[in-house]
C-alpha cells in the first residue's frame, strides 16, 4: 500500500517534470573539461543565463576528461550519437567538419566583430566553430636573468633576431649557472609539438604543408628552409642548450622555478604559477628566424554537430555565449586570453596594466593558425615524431624527406581531404 | 581414451556454449571484421567510400629489400674515403625518392646495413618503422619470457613456505600488479632520469661514485632494456600467483613421502614439485607470451616508441595507426599480422612440448 | 663451518625472514611512493621525486589533497559504477568460464577441440585491435528491457559487462587446473548415476578454490583496470568507472597530488579483494588433501 503511494507519487513528479521540460527542447553539449571545477562553472553559468533568458530551448552539458575527449567524440560519431552542440579543439575542427560531424554555425556576422583571429574556426569558406579564448606561448625567463647576462628585452616590435637568441642561449649556457638554457617542454607529447615547435619552423621559412595547395608537403617541410630549420633544432640537443625527449616531466613543470633552466617555452596558463614564484618573470616574444617571428594560434572552439535536429537552437546558444562579459569571465577563471579587446579590457590579468597584458599583444601579432585542413590531425601525429626523432640525433634530411612522404601518401589515401 | 561414460554432444554443447558463444559473438566476430577493414581502405574518419584494396595495406607493411651501394670512386676510379678512413657512398635517397631508374625502391628507406668488400649492402623497407617494431617486440619478448617465468617461480616457491607472517609478504609482491601501470610507468620516468633520476643516485653511491650516470630512457641502447626491466618488476607478481595455484594442487602427503626417504631440497623439487606443474608451467608460458606481445601501455607512458624507434612495438604501431592517425585499414593489418605472428609461434611451441 | 644444523633453527628462520623484507622492499616502493606523494603539495612532491624523500613523509604533509580530489571526481558514483561492473562480471565470468572448461576436460563432444582451439587462439588479439569493431557492433545490438526492444547498448552498465564476461585467458585457466584433476574420481561419481551438473557443483568446483581465487583475482584486475572500453561506450558521468576518472587530474597544469591521493583511494579495494581471497587460499590448501 505504501509503496504504490510512492510509486505514484513519484509518477506524479515526474510527468509534471516532463511537461515543463517539454516547453523547452533539449540541447545537448558536450565539453572537454570535466575535472577542471572552475572551467565548469564558468560554462554552467553562461548555460543557466541562456535557459533562463528565452522559452524555447534548454542546454544540459555532459563534460569529458581533455585528454580522452577527442577520442570519445569519435567514437559518438561512428556510433551515431553526437549531441547537439560539441566543443573541439580549433586545429582538429577542419577534420570533423569534412567528415561530416559538423555543420556550419548559423550565427550573425556581428557577434564575431572585433575577435582575435585564433578563435575563428573557417573551414571551406565558412565559419564551423568559435573560441571564447585563446592560448599564446612566449619564451619565459626573468629581468635578473637578462640583466646578469647583459641581454636585451625583446619586445613584439623588436623580437630578437635568430643570432641573438642563439647568443643568449649561448650566454646562459656559460654563465655556469643553469642545468641547460632553454626548457622547451619535450615530456609533453601530442598537440604541443606541432602547437609549440611549427611556428619556429614557419619563422625559418617552412611549413608542415604547402599551404597554397593542402596537396603535399614537399618543399614545405622538406625544402632548404625546413633544413635550415632542422639543423638548428637538433643543434638544439647536440650541442647540450637544452634537454631532449626524455627530459622529466616533474623538471618541466618546476625546473624554471627552480632555476634550472634560464628561458622556458611554455603556455600563458603556465605564467600566473611563475609569476607566483617570482616576480621579475617576463614573457618574450618568439624570436624572427628570418620570416618574422610566429607564435601558434587556436584552442578549443564550440560548434554544432550535423546530425544536430536543433541547430538553429545550437547556434544561438553559441552566439549567446559570446559576449564579452562571458568572455571575459572565462579569462578570469582560466587565465586563458580573451576573445577580443573589449573583453580583455573587463579582465584582470589582460586589462591595461595586467601582468598578462604581453600575451595579448602576442597572440594579436604573432599567432599564426595551424594547416587549416583535415589531413592536419595525421601530419601533426608525423610532424611530432619528426622532430622528436631529430632531436635524438636522427638525420635531418633523410627524416624529414620521410616524414614528407608518409604526408603525402596519407593525402594521397584520403582523395586529398577535399580541398 | 574416449570412455562411453564422458561422451556427450548434448551436455558438452550445453556447458560451453555459454562463455564460448560470447567470445565467438564478442572476440571471434570482431576480429573477423578487423580482418576484413585490413583489406580495405577504411578510415576511422573519412567521408569517402569504402573501398576494396585486396592486399596493399599488407604490401606497403611489409615491403623489404636489399640495394647495393657501389662506392664513391673520384676521376681515376679509385675508392674516396673520408677522414676516418671510411669509404663514402652515395646518399640512399637519391635511389629511393623520385629517381625513375630504381622504381622498385620508390619510397623505401633504410633499416640497417652491412660492409660487402668495397659495397654496402642496405636493407631498404617501405615501412621501416613496421620492422623496428617487429624486431623489438621479438625482443621483448624473448627477454622477458623465461625471466620472468623463472621469477614468478623462484617467488612462488619462496612465498609457499609456512612461516608466520608470510601472508603479509605474499600481499606485498602481489602490490606492483595491483597499482595502476600509469603509475608506475610515471614513477619509474622519475627513477630512470638521466639528471637527478633515483637510479643514477643509488648506483652511484653503491659503486663509491665510480658508476656514471646515464639517461636510461633517453637512449637507443638503454630504452628497451630499461622498460623489459620495469615491465618483469611490475608484472612478476601476476605470475606468482598462477605457480602458486599450482604448487597448491600438489599433494602435501608427496612432499612428505620425499622427506621420509630423506631427498635434498633440490630432489623434492625436480622428482616431487616440478612434474606436479606441468599444466601450470605451460599456462604460464602462453600467458606471458602473450602479454608480452601485446606491450603497450609501459611505451605509450614513458617513451611513445623512442628514441628513434628503438622502443617501438607492434601493438603500439597498430594504435597509434588506428586511433592516432586514423588509419584503421592499416592498424587492423597489424593486428592481424600479430596474430598470424603469434599464432604460428604458439604452435611451434605446442610441437615442442607436446606430451610424448 | 658453513653447515646449519638444527640448533641453528633460530639463525635460519632469521636469515629467511631477511630474505623475505629484502625482497619484499623492492616490491613496496611504488605504493610507498603514491602514498606518500598524495599527502604533499605538488612542487613538493616533484621536487622530492629525485631522492630517496619520495618514499618518506617529509615536508609540508597534509590531507588536503583527497579533499581536492573528492571535489573534483564523483568518487563515490564511480567507485560504485565500477566495484558494480566488476563484480557483476567477475562473477558471470567464474561461472561461465568454469562451466566451459568443465566440459572442455572432462566430457566427450564433436567439435571440442576445434572449440578450444579458436578459444586459446583468442588469447592472442590485443583488445586494442578489435575495439572499433566491436563498438560498431554493440551500438546496433538490440535488447530487450523496460522500455521494450531498443537498439543499441550504448550508455548501460551492460555495455561494459556482457562482452567481457567470457575471456580466453579465464577457461584456459580452469582447463589447465581441472586437467590436473584425479578423473577417476569424475567416472566414479558417473557410474554412482550423478548428473553432470551434480558433478560439476559437488565433485569438481569444491576442490577448486584455488584456481577460482586465481582466476577471481585477474578478472577482477582486468575488470578493475578497464580504461579504453568505457571511454568509448559510456558518454554520460552517471555510467563512468574509476579509472577514467583518472583522466579529470590531467588538466592544462597536472594536479600531481590529486593524481596520487585518487590513485590510493581506488588501489584500496583491489589490495582488500586479494586480501580476502588470500583467506580462500589458504583455506583450500587443507582442501587440496583430497587429490593427488
Amino acid at each position: 500500500m505504501k509503496l504504490g503511494i510512492t510509486l505514484s507519487t513519484a509518477l506524479v513528479a515526474s510527468v509534471s517534470w516532463a511537461t515543463m521540460a517539454a516547453a523547452q527542447t533539449e540541447l545537448s553539449m558536450w565539453y572537454h573539461g570535466a575535472g577542471n571545477e572552475a572551467e565548469s562553472s564558468a560554462l554552467q553559468l553562461i548555460i543557466d543565463d541562456f535557459n533562463a533568458s528565452q522559452p524555447d530551448y534548454k542546454v544540459v552539458v555532459e563534460s569529458f576528461p581533455q585528454e580522452s575527449y577527442n577520442d570519445s567524440v569519435v567514437a559518438a560519431a561512428l556510433a551515431g550519437n553526437l549531441p547537439d552542440i560539441l566543443d573541439v579543439d580549433g586545429p582538429v575542427m577542419p577534420n570533423w567538419a569534412w567528415a561530416g560531424y559538423m555543420q556550419p554555425l548559423q550565427i550573425d556576422e556581428s557577434a564575431i566583430e572585433g575577435f582575435l583571429a585564433g578563435p575563428l574556426g573557417y573551414w571551406d569558406g565558412q565559419l564551423y566553430s568559435v573560441g571564447f579564448w585563446d592560448a599564446a606561448v612566449a619564451m619565459m625567463s626573468r629581468q635578473s636573468t637578462l640583466d646578469a647576462l647583459g641581454l636585451r628585452t625583446p619586445t613584439v616590435d623588436n623580437p630578437w633576431t635568430g643570432e641573438e637568441f642563439m647568443a643568449a642561449l649561448d650566454a646562459a649556457k656559460a654563465s655556469g649557472d643553469f642545468e641547460y638554457a632553454f626548457d622547451l617542454g619535450m615530456p609533453w607529447t601530442g598537440e604541443w609539438y606541432p602547437y609549440a615547435f611549427s611556428p619556429f619552423l614557419q619563422s625559418f621559412g617552412g611549413d608542415i604543408v604547402d599551404r597554397s595547395t593542402y596537396a603535399t608537403a614537399e618543399g614545405a617541410l622538406n625544402g632548404p628552409e625546413a633544413l635550415a630549420f632542422g639543423e638548428w633544432w637538433q643543434s638544439l640537443f647536440a650541442d647540450g642548450y637544452a634537454p631532449g625527449t626524455s627530459q622529466d616531466p616533474a623538471d618541466r613543470d618546476t625546473g624554471f622555478i627552480d632555476g634550472k633552466y634560464a628561458f622556458s617555452w611554455n603556455g600563458n596558463w603556465a605564467a600566473l604559477g611563475a609569476l607566483a614564484a617570482h616576480d621579475d618573470v617576463v614573457f618574450l616574444p618568439s624570436p624572427d628566424f628570418g620570416n618574422g617571428p610566429k607564435i601558434g594560434a587556436a584552442s578549443w572552439q564550440f560548434g554544432v554537430s550535423a546530425s544536430s535536429e536543433n541547430a538553429e537552437g545550437a547556434s544561438a546558444f553559441i552566439e549567446f555565449a559570446l559576449q564579452d562579459k562571458y568572455l571575459a569571465n572565462f579569462s578570469n577563471v582560466t587565465g586563458l586570453i580573451p576573445a577580443t579587446a573589449e573583453a580583455a579590457a573587463m579582465t584582470d590579468n589582460y586589462a591595461e596594466g595586467g601582468p598578462l597584458e604581453v600575451f595579448f599583444g602576442l597572440s594579436e601579432g604573432q599567432a599564426m593558425v595551424r594547416p587549416v585542413t583535415p589531413g592536419y590531425v595525421v601530419s601533426a601525429k608525423v610532424f611530432e615524431k619528426a622532430m622528436a626523432d631529430i632531436a635524438n640525433g636522427a638525420d635531418v634530411a633523410d627524416t624529414l624527406d620521410a616524414a614528407v612522404d608518409e604526408i603525402n601518401s596519407d593525402i594521397e589515401r584520403n582523395g586529398g581531404y577535399g580541398h | 581414451m574416449a570412455s562411453k561414460l564422458t561422451t556427450s554432444n548434448r551436455a558438452g554443447w550445453g556447458f560451453a556454449m555459454p562463455g564460448f558463444g560470447l567470445i565467438l559473438l564478442f572476440i571471434v566476430i570482431p576480429f573477423f571484421f578487423a580482418f576484413y577493414l585490413s583489406l580495405t581502405n577504411q578510415r576511422l574518419i573519412s567521408p569517402n567510400p569504402t573501398e576494396f584494396v585486396g592486399l596493399s595495406n599488407y604490401d606497403r607493411l611489409l615491403s623489404i629489400s636489399v640495394l647495393t651501394l657501389e662506392p664513391e670512386r673520384d676521376d681515376a676510379g679509385a675508392v674516396i674515403r673520408d677522414e676516418a678512413g671510411e669509404i663514402e657512398y652515395p646518399r640512399v635517397r637519391t635511389f629511393t625518392r623520385n629517381n625513375p631508374d630504381y622504381p622498385q625502391y620508390d619510397g623505401m628507406r633504410e633499416w640497417f646495413r652491412w660492409q660487402w668488400g668495397e659495397e654496402a649492402k642496405v636493407v631498404v623497407a617501405k615501412d621501416v618503422v613496421f620492422w623496428k617494431s617487429l624486431r623489438n617486440t621479438l625482443m621483448f619478448v624473448l627477454v622477458v619470457a623465461p625471466v620472468q617465468a623463472g621469477l614468478a617461480l623462484g617467488l612462488a616457491l619462496l612465498i609457499n613456505q609456512r612461516l608466520r607472517g608470510i601472508n603479509i609478504y605474499r600481499a606485498i609482491y602481489f602490490m606492483p600488479v595491483v597499482v595502476s601501470i600509469v603509475v608506475v610507468s610515471l614513477l619509474f620516468r622519475f627513477i630512470y632520469d638521466g639528471n637527478d633520476g633515483l637510479l643514477n643516485n643509488v648506483l652511484g653511491f653503491v659503486t663509491f661514485g665510480l658508476f656514471e650516470g646515464r639517461d636510461w630512457l633517453g637512449s637507443e641502447n638503454t630504452a628497451l632494456g630499461a622498460i623489459m626491466g620495469m615491465s618483469i618488476w611490475q608484472a612478476v607478481g601476476f605470475h606468482m600467483v598462477i605457480w602458486l595455484s599450482g604448487l597448491q594442487t600438489i599433494s602435501p602427503t608427496l612432499y612428505e613421502a620425499s622427506s621420509i626417504e630423506g631427498a635434498s631440497k633440490w630432489q623434492t623439487f625436480r622428482y616431487v614439485t616440478w612434474p606436479g606443474l606441468r599444466n601450470t608451467a605451460v599456462l604460464i608460458l602462453i600467458v606471458i607470451t602473450m602479454q608480452a606481445f601485446a606491450l603497450f601501455a609501459q611505451i605509450d607512458v614513458m617513451t611513445r616508441g623512442g628514441p628513434l624507434d628503438s622502443t617501438t612495438t607492434i601493438v603500439f604501431q597498430a594504435v597509434e595507426r588506428g586511433y592516432g592517425k586514423q588509419d584503421i585499414s592499416g592498424g587492423s593489418a597489424i593486428s592481424v599480422l600479430l596474430f598470424l605472428l603469434v599464432l604460428s609461434i604458439s604452435l611451434i611451441q605446442r610441437y615442442l612440448t607436446r606430451e610424448r | 663451518m658453513a653447515t646449519i644444523n638444527p640448533d641453528n633453527r633460530g639463525l635460519r628462520l632469521a636469515v629467511r625472514y631477511l630474505v623475505l623484507t629484502l625482497i619484499a622492499v623492492i616490491f613496496i616502493f611504488p605504493l610507498v611512493f603514491m602514498v606518500m606523494s598524495s599527502l604533499k603539495p605538488d612542487l613538493q612532491l616533484l621536487r622530492d621525486t629525485s631522492s630517496l624523500r619520495a618514499f618518506l613523509p617529509v615536508g609540508d604533509i597534509s590531507l588536503d589533497n583527497y579533499y581536492n580530489a573528492f571535489s573534483r571526481v564523483p568518487i563515490a558514483k564511480f567507485m560504485f559504477n565500477s566495484l558494480f561492473v566488476t563484480a557483476t562480471t567477475v562473477a558471470l565470468s567464474l561461472l561461465l568460464c568454469s562451466l566451459a572448461a568443465f566440459s572442455f576436460v572432462f566430457l566427450n563432444w564433436s567439435g571440442k577441440n576445434v572449440a578450444l582451439s579458436i578459444i586459446i587462439a583468442t588469447l592472442i588479439i590485443p583488445f586494442e585491435t578489435i575495439a572499433i569493431p566491436l563498438l560498431l557492433f554493440v551500438s546496433k545490438l538490440p535488447w530487450i528491457g523496460m522500455e521494450g526492444l531498443t537498439f543499441g547498448w550504448l550508455d548501460t552498465y551492460r555495455v561494459q559487462i556482457i562482452p567481457l564476461v567470457a575471456d580466453g585467458l579465464t577457461i584456459f585457466l580452469f582447463v589447465q587446473y581441472f586437467r590436473d584433476l584425479p578423473r577417476d574420481l569424475i567416472e566414479a561419481s558417473r557410474v554412482e548415476g550423478a548428473s553432470w551438473m551434480q558433478i560439476y557443483l559437488r565433485v569438481v568446483m569444491p576442490l577448486s578454490g584455488p584456481i577460482v581465487a586465481t582466476a577471481a583475482i585477474l578478472k577482477f584486475l582486468a575488470m578493475y583496470n578497464q580504461y579504453l572500453w568505457p571511454l568509448m561506450v559510456v558518454q554520460q558521468e552517471a555510467y563512468r568507472p574509476v579509472m577514467v576518472g583518472v583522466q579529470y587530474f590531467f588538466q592544462l597544469s597536472t594536479a600531481w597530488g590529486e593524481i596520487m591521493a585518487y590513485l590510493t583511494i581506488i588501489t584500496v579495494p583491489v589490495l582488500v579483494f586479494y586480501l580476502i581471497l588470500q583467506r580462500a587460499f589458504i583455506a583450500s590448501i587443507a582442501s587440496t588433501g583430497v587429490k593427488g
